[in-house]
Formats: C-alpha cells, sequence, structure tokens
C-alpha cells in the first residue's frame, strides 16, 4: 500500500473568542490516499471546514492549531513556517470555495489571477504567463478562452467563476485539492457540470480531492470514501457503500434518514433532532452527539476515540447501532 | 474618451445649479449692494439711479440672464479694493493656491495610505493604535490653529522655517512664470535656489494642510482595508499562496483603494475650505487670502467669483475623481 | 466627519422605543465602563457646559477689562492663561467665550436638525417629487466646498453672529436631510407603518408619532457628530473676521488675534482659546462616537 497523500492526526483546533474558548475541532484523524476523493460530510458548524483552513493554515487569527499534525506526503504543515506554508499552498495543495464569484478578485482580470498563481508557482515567465493562463482557461472547458482571459468576475456565470477558480487550484498542479462547498449556489446543471470538472482533472494529474460538503446525496454520488463530522468530533469514516447500505453510528444513521434520494419518498425524510452543543462549555461530554442520541448509555461517559470495527471501518461510539445482517 | 465626455456633460446641471446659487447670493439683499455702491451720503434717488444703472430694478431671470452673458464673457466684476477686474486677480492667484493645496494633499496622501495599510495589516498593533488616535483627533485640529502652532515651533523656537510671510522672501525674485507653480517653475529652468526658497515657505503651510487631510484618509484606508483582508478573494489568494505583499499591495490595495477614491471628494471639499484659513495665517498670495480680503472691506464681487471659482473647481475635482474610479473599477468602466 | 448614512437596524415592534427603554440604560452603562473614553468625553463635555451657563460667573476677571499695564504677560499665578495686548486675561475670556461658541454651534445644529430632519423625513416617507426636491437641493449644496459656500452666505446675507448660526445649518443640511431619508425608508419598510396605516392613522399623524420616534437616536448621533464640525466651522468664520466681532471674547477670533504675536513669540494669546477649541471639538467627536455604540452597537469601529 501506498503512504496516502495527507495524513490528518489527533489535529485539535481551539478559537479564542470574547465569549470563551470554542473547541472547534478535537483530535481529528483520516488519510486521503492519491487520487482518491474523500468526502468530509456534516451539518453547518461541525467543524469540516475548520479543518479544511487547519490545514491550509488559513484559519483566522482568533484561530489556533491546539495539537496534531497534518503530513503532506511527509510534510507536517502544522509545523511549516507562514513562509513555507505560502510555497506549498497553491502550489502542493490548493482549495476552492463557495460562492466563486466572491472568490474572485473583482477587480482582476481572471487571465492575470490565473497567471498570478502560474508565476507564483507553475514555473510561468512573465513571456508566457498570458499564454500559459489562457490554455489554463481551455483546459477547464471556458469556451473562448483567449478572449475570456480580459474578462472581470461580474463579467461570467457562477459556474463559469467556478471553472476559473478551478483553473486557479490547479494551475501548479498540486498532489490535493481541498473543495470547500464547491457547488453550493450553483444551478443543478452546472453543479454536475462543476463535479464532472473536478473529477475529471483530478483523474487526469492523479491529485488527491478532499470533498467538503453537507449534502450526503453528493458525497455519495462523487466520493469513494465519506467521513462524518459532528460537533468538531469524526464520528464514521469508510467507504461509501458501506457507509450507506450500514452506518454504525446513530448520527451517520439519522443523516442517511434526513437525506432525500432518488428512490425514497418525502414522508420518509427525518431531520436530526436537536442541536449541535455550545463548543464553549467547559463541561462538554466526552461523545458530544450524546444531548442529541436515542441510544445514550453509561458506557457513553468514556473519552472517545475513533476504533475500528471492521477494516477500513472506524467510528467514535461506544453503542454502535448492530451490524444488519 | 468618450466615457470622459459623457461624464462632462453630466456635471453640466450640477455647475448650472452652482452658477444659479451664486446668482442668488448676489441678489439676496440686493438694496446693499447698491446702497454700498452709492456712499454714506447717499440719497432715496441716487440708490434708485445706481440700481438702474447696475440693472438691479430689472426682473430676476432677465437679471440672471445678463449675470450668465456676463459670465460667459469670463466677466466676473471688479475688484473695488484692487480696481482689477476679479477674473485677472483670480487667475493670477490660482496657481499659489493649487501648489499648496495639491502640496498638502499629496503629503496627507502619502502618509495616510501606508498608515491606514499598516494599521489594517497589523490590527491591534501600535501603529493601528496610533492611526485611531490620529484620526480621531485629526479631524478635530482648528487648521488656523495647527498651522499658528507650528509656526511657534519651526519659525520662533527652533528657527528651521522661514517667516510665515507668503511663497517667497521678499527680496527673492520668484521665477519666470510657466505653470505659475513656483516648485515647478523653478525646476524647469534649473533654479535649485528658488526651488530650495520655495519649499521651505511651502513647508509648513502644506503639512498644515496635510495633518487635517490625513485623518479621513487614514481613517477610510483603515476600515476599508480591513474591510477587503476579511473577504472571500483575499483568502483565495492566501490559498494560492501568492506572496505577502502581492496578497496586500495588488490584491487588497487596490480594492481597498476604491472607497478611499469616493472619500477624496468629502477630503476636497474640506481642503479647499481649510485652505482659506491656512493661506490667512501664513499670508499666502491664493485666491483664499484674496477673498478674505475682499470679505473684510465688503468688497463683493470677488467673493462671488471665488465662491465660484472654488466650486467649479470642486466639480471639476470630482469629476477627476469619478474618473480614476473608473480607471481602477472595471465594474464602473463597464457599467456606462 | 465619520457619519454614515446607512441605515440601522429596522425595528419592527410597534412602538419599540418605550420597550426598549430599560435594556438601553443597561446598554449605556456598559458602554461607558467598557469604554473609559466615552466617560471622559462625557465628563469633559459636562465641564463645557459648565463652562457656557456659568461663565461669566466663575471668569476670575472681566473678559473685557483692559489693564495694559500688564498687556502681553505671559501666563501667571494671578493670570493662568496671561494677558492680551490689552492686558485682558486669557483664561476669563477663554471661559466666557464658551458660551457663544457652543451658543452658535448648538442654535446651527437644532436648525439644521429640525429643517435636515423634517426634509429628510419627508423625502423617505412620501418619495416622488418632495424627494426630488429634497434630493436636489442636498446635491446642489454638496456640489460647493462646504466652508467656501458658508464664506459667501454670510457675505451675502450680511456679517452677524444669526448668519453664521443660518451658514453653518445650510453646510450641514444635506448630511442630516440624507441620513434621516435613509433612516426613514428603513422604518417605512418595516411595516409597522403600514399597519398603523391600517387601521386608520392619517400620513402626517404617522410621520410624527411612528417614524419620528424611531428616527431620533440616530438622529442624535448625527447631532452630536456634527456638533464638533459646527464649533470649528464658526470658529474658521470668525478667525477670518466673519461674524463675532471684537473685543467679544470668542475662541476664533483669539487665535486670530493672538496670530500676529506667535512671530515674536507670545505663543499663550493664540495657544489656550486654539486649545480649548480643539478640545471642545474633540469631545463632541468622541461623544459622537460613543454614542454611535450605544444607539446602534453594530456599527462599532
Amino acid at each position: 500500500m501506498t503512504a496516502p497523500v495527507l495524513r490528518v492526526e489527533d489535529l485539535s483546533v481551539a478559537f479564542h473568542t470574547r465569549n470563551g474558548v470554542v473547541r472547534a475541532l478535537d483530535r481529528i484523524n483520516f488519510a486521503v490516499d492519491a487520487g482518491q476523493t474523500m468526502a468530509l460530510v456534516g451539518e453547518s458548524g461541525s467543524g469540516k471546514s475548520v479543518t479544511a483552513y487547519a490545514i491550509m493554515g488559513l484559519l483566522e487569527e482568533a484561530g489556533k492549531i491546539t495539537g496534531g499534525r497534518a503530513l503532506l506526503s511527509g510534510t507536517d504543515l502544522v509545523a511549516c513556517s507562514p513562509r513555507a506554508l505560502s510555497r506549498i499552498r497553491g502550489r502542493r495543495i490548493a482549495m476552492i470555495f463557495q460562492n466563486p464569484r466572491a472568490a474572485l478578485n473583482p477587480i482582476r482580470a481572471v487571465g492575470r489571477q490565473i497567471a498570478d498563481v502560474l508565476l507564483r508557482h507553475g514555473g510561468a515567465t512573465a513571456a508566457n504567463a498570458k499564454q500559459r493562463a489562457i490554455e489554463a482557461l481551455q483546459a477547464v472547458g471556458i469556451p473562448d478562452p483567449a478572449r475570456r482571459a480580459n474578462a472581470y468576475p461580474f463579467e461570467l456565470s457562477g459556474g463559469m467563476c467556478q471553472r476559473v477558480m478551478i483553473a486557479i487550484a490547479v494551475a501548479a498542479r498540486p498532489e490535493l485539492l481541498i473543495a470547500d462547498e464547491p457547488t453550493t449556489g450553483l444551478d443543478v446543471t452546472t453543479q454536475a457540470v462543476v463535479m464532472d470538472l473536478i473529477q475529471a482533472m483530478a483523474a487526469e494529474t492523479g491529485m488527491a480531492t478532499i470533498l467538503i460538503t453537507h449534502d450526503l446525496a453528493l458525497a455519495a454520488e462523487r466520493a469513494s470514501r465519506i467521513a462524518v463530522m459532528h460537533a468538531g468530533h469524526m464520528v464514521e469514516d469508510c467507504d461509501t457503500a458501506t457507509l450507506l447500505a450500514q452506518p454504525r453510528h446513530p448520527y451517520t444513521a439519522r443523516l442517511i434518514a434526513a437525506t432525500p434520494s432518488a428512490t425514497g419518498r418525502l414522508e420518509a425524510l427525518q431531520s436530526v433532532p436537536g442541536g449541535l452543543p455550545d463548543l464553549r462549555r467547559n463541561d462538554l461530554p466526552p461523545c458530544r452527539y450524546a444531548a442529541r442520541c436515542e441510544r445514550r448509555a453509561e458506557a457513553c461517559d468514556r473519552v472517545i476515540t475513533m476504533r475500528d470495527i471492521a477494516p477500513h471501518h472506524r467510528i467514535g461510539c461506544w453503542n454502535p447501532l448492530e451490524q444488519a445482517a | 474618451m468618450r466615457a470622459v465626455l459623457m461624464r462632462l456633460a453630466g456635471a453640466v446641471p450640477t455647475i448650472f445649479g452652482v452658477v444659479v446659487v451664486t446668482f442668488l447670493l448676489t441678489r439676496v439683499l440686493p438694496g446693499d449692494t447698491a446702497t454700498y455702491f452709492a456712499g454714506p451720503a447717499a440719497t432715496a434717488e441716487s440708490i434708485a439711479q445706481i440700481k438702474a444703472s447696475l440693472g438691479l430694478d430689472q426682473p430676476l431671470p432677465v437679471q440672471f440672464w445678463r449675470y450668465l452673458v456676463a459670465l460667459g464673457h469670463g466677466d466676473l466684476g471688479m475688484s473695488l479694493t484692487t480696481g482689477q477686474p476679479v477674473l485677472k486677480e483670480l487667475v493670477t492667484r490660482l496657481p499659489a493656491s493649487a501648489e499648496l493645496t495639491l502640496c498638502g494633499l499629496f503629503l496627507a496622501i502619502g502618509i495616510a495610505l501606508p498608515l491606514g495599510v499598516l494599521a489594517a495589516v497589523r490590527q491591534g498593533s501600535i501603529i493601528d493604535h496610533a492611526c485611531r488616535i490620529i484620526s480621531t483627533a485629526g479631524v478635530s485640529l482648528p487648521v488656523f490653529f495647527t498651522g499658528l502652532l507650528l509656526v511657534y515651533v519651526f519659525y520662533f523656537v527652533l528657527g528651521w522655517a522661514p517667516a510665515p510671510l507668503g511663497r517667497l522672501d521678499t527680496f527673492a525674485t520668484p521665477p519666470r512664470p510657466l505653470t505659475g507653480a513656483f516648485l515647478i517653475d523653478s525646476l524647469a529652468i534649473g533654479d535649485f535656489e528658488t526651488f530650495r526658497a520655495t519649499a521651505s515657505q511651502l513647508a509648513l503651510p502644506a503639512i498644515t494642510l496635510a495633518l487635517f487631510a490625513l485623518a479621513p484618509i487614514a481613517r477610510i484606508t483603515r476600515a476599508s482595508m480591513l474591510a477587503v483582508l476579511g473577504s472571500e478573494f483575499i483568502r483565495t489568494a492566501r490559498a494560492s499562496g501568492l506572496s505577502g505583499p502581492k496578497v496586500v499591495v495588488t490584491y487588497a490595495l487596490r480594492n481597498a483603494l476604491l472607497p478611499v477614491v469616493t472619500v477624496l471628494g468629502m477630503v476636497f471639499s474640506f481642503l479647499l475650505g481649510a485652505n482659506v484659513l491656512v493661506e490667512k495665517v501664513f499670508a499666502w498670495p491664493g485666491i483664499g487670502s484674496f477673498a478674505v480680503e475682499a470679505l473684510i472691506a465688503s468688497d463683493f464681487a470677488p467673493v462671488q467669483g471665488f465662491v465660484l471659482t472654488m466650486a467649479i473647481l470642486y466639480v471639476l475635482l470630482n469629476l477627476g475623481i469619478d474618473l480614476l474610479n473608473r480607471a481602477i473599477d472595471p465594474r464602473a468602466r463597464r457599467a456606462a | 466627519m465619520s457619519a454614515t448614512t446607512e441605515p440601522a437596524a429596522a425595528v419592527a415592534a410597534p412602538s419599540p422605543v418605550v420597550r426598549q427603554k430599560s435594556s438601553t440604560w443597561r446598554h449605556i452603562r456598559y458602554v461607558l465602563s467598557e469604554n473609559p473614553v466615552t466617560l471622559f468625553a462625557a465628563v469633559l463635555f459636562l465641564c463645557f457646559a459648565a463652562m457656557a451657563i456659568f461663565g461669566p460667573a466663575v471668569a476670575p476677571y472681566d473678559p473685557l477689562a483692559s489693564d495694559t499695564i500688564r498687556a502681553l504677560e505671559g501666563p501667571s499665578r494671578a493670570h493662568w492663561f496671561g494677558t492680551d495686548q490689552l492686558g485682558r486675561d486669557i483664561l476669563s475670556r477663554v471661559i466666557v467665550a464658551a458660551r457663544i461658541d457652543l451658543g452658535i454651534a448648538v442654535a446651527s445644529v437644532a436648525l439644521v436638525f429640525a429643517a435636515g430632519g423634517l426634509a429628510g423625513l419627508a423625502a423617505g416617507f412620501f418619495g416622488g417629487w418632495v424627494d426630488a426636491v429634497v434630493g436636489r437641493i442636498a446635491d446642489t449644496i454638496m456640489a460647493f466646498p462646504l466652508f467656501v459656500l458658508a464664506m459667501g452666505i454670510v457675505a451675502a446675507l450680511g456679517n452677524t453672529i444669526p448668519n453664521i448660526v443660518l451658514a453653518t445649518a445650510i453646510i450641514n443640511f444635506p448630511l442630516y436631510a440624507r441620513v434621516a431619508r435613509a433612516e426613514t425608508i428603513t422604518r417605512r419598510e418595516a411595516g409597522f407603518v403600514d399597519a398603523a396605516r391600517l387601521s386608520g392613522h392619517r400620513d402626517g399623524v404617522l410621520l410624527l408619532t411612528q417614524v419620528l420616534p424611531n428616527i431620533m437616536p440616530i438622529m442624535v448621533v448625527q447631532m452630536s457628530l456634527t456638533m464638533g464640525y459646527a464649533i470649528l466651522n464658526a470658529a474658521g468664520l470668525s478667525f477670518i473676521g466673519l461674524g463675532v466681532r471684537p473685543p467679544t471674547a470668542e475662541w476664533g477670533i483669539m487665535v486670530a488675534e493672538g496670530a500676529s504675536f506667535i512671530v515674536s513669540g507670545e505663543w499663550w494669546i493664540a495657544l489656550f482659546p486654539g486649545a480649548t477649541l480643539m478640545l471642545a471639538v474633540f469631545c463632541f467627536n468622541l461623544l459622537g462616537d460613543g454614542l454611535r455604540d450605544i444607539v446602534d452597537p453594530r456599527r462599532r469601529t
């Protein structure tokens, strides 16, 4: 087995706010292999995006990594100096965001924004940067790229802007792409096109992809592995088929029940009861799902660690659902 | 180019409004003007006669038309105190005012922009606190008072600055007029001695104006840099690993400049007013001190001419700001 | 100068002003305890108010009495701020001047508050041609550099204190009209006006009973923020010889009188009135920022 592109070990993040310390991430572990698409799924506030920003070294001022490592092909990103990180970002690890139009510089032609990245990481020279940018636009399927290179974000559709974002992200052929809700806010047909494009780029360059989404259906369709997050904990991590067919963590099961499917009936949809716990509390229970959980037991008062219950299937629960026969 | 012309055309109603107001100002108390011309020994008949000769007995629209025609001929009336046409006085004195105001403005921008940017980039640092104190205290400064303080410290106590008596020492000869701005004119003929003398006379009044204009520029720069630095496209730029200077200057600052440029309009409004006070403090022979002298002598035509000139200059400056805005912001360019 | 024109939060309850009173007090106390600068400004404000009210009573000397033997004396135990070229006590003149300087500012702000506030209220409430006319007037005023326009107005109307008040009010008109208009539109869209209209109230009643009380807080902030500018403006006008005439004690004139002595080193004549003027403006600017925090916490900078 090859070493994973990214291995996250015991990553913890806390935000220091005026109203107390928010323990946004608590001992997160996972790994992504080359070429693999893995999904991080959870409600908003579950810590998916914080995980991504922590790995990228893009946490806002108040956020601090309080422990753990994030190894990108052996380089610990957590230990890197800001300077070293800025050379890795965009070159070895890249990220795309939701709301692509706001994520692009509104007053810089999109071609130049791609050229900026190429000049920084992609070995382009001042002489050929423009040409390389046009090629990059062509590669993400933008028609008439030579003309579009001079366009500004406000002149392009949301889908076009997300293609430009992808072009910027993959400009330097990174090992890992983090896509944070890349299709939120786009219309349905554009969503599919954008996801197809991301996967095509991944297949072409062999890069690993982490897809961050609150949409379990999208994750199920696009990812080979799904990790479920809840309130800053990872609760379940296994291959997509097993997760959907035989979820072991009660929260995963609830999440699946709350997700519309093409075959299911709408009446069958159930929302997940309760809300996320207040992460500023000092007396957070070991299992942060306990307050919402119908399977809560005495065993749940022990400190939770992710454990394997089957090959490549980990959960963070002391009283998991039975395996269906 | 077409856009420029369009904007010029758009400024016409504003200039018309300005002309109407200036006209109305002259006619608010029409009796006074005639009484003033007639002198202290005037009778009712002589006042009426003067009214007739000045056209003040005509209906307002007719008077306005005459005023417009006179304006069209560049006739702003005569200055009673100097005996010169107002237009000629204004034209000779304008370069002195322009040189002072622009030096003050550039100085202010040169200090305020970096200050605001640094304050935003290093939020909570000493620079940030300094920027906040300066921008609150700066708007509280009466320019005429700061000017006097600077004179006291740098002329009387330290002796670094020359006496606050105009653009050049009385014994020095001004450079051959080219633009009317002594700094440029003296450089153009390579007269470095005059350049140095001009610069040292200019320093204190320009610094006074700059201290005044600094505060709003620094304040808005800091605020808009903070807003931009928190925006999503800056996060993208950082996620792309662009270098710090590239992110701050090319990505953040250029976007942050848009509100700053807009605020420059307000800054100009304050600056042109403050200019009058600073000219008085430093005996600067510009149009402001001309207007003040006329005001004190109740010589009305120069004041009107001055108000009109300043207003038109201000409209043109706003036009320039608009064009600058278009140069920076493609959205404004394409919207037209 | 830091005035902004974005509308504040829309409040949806029919008479939110009354309902919020107790929490407002708590909030004011919170802001003052969190923000010692505002507290400092408030104390300073009280000092200036006392000076304006009791000025002549507390001044140690007659501000107009000259004593040519003691002319141009520097600060001493007898004359804390020194004496001017006519031997008048500068401290007494500075104290007595508070009334006229603050009086001009208060009068002009009250005037523009009434005129600009009502115009903006009407423009926002009725829209249409009322809005167009008010907007046109505001734009035309804004087309002038404001201090220059004030000079022109005083020159045209005559060189008197009421005209200084009027001119200062006129140049602030656009600001007030715009803020009042924007606030009114937010309130109108908040819906409780419609609710009141449906229950049969007439427009004029609505405007005064429903909209006006709700835009009041933000307008008061506006007043505090423009007070400093009004003081500066009036002092600037008298510095160039408009409005207040010697021998009246007024900060702008006193600085002007001291100006000619600066070059010969008699700094105290201009310094004390100038510094007091500066402090007064600074006080109102700080107070305005503090009040804004109380009225609209979200707009903190």
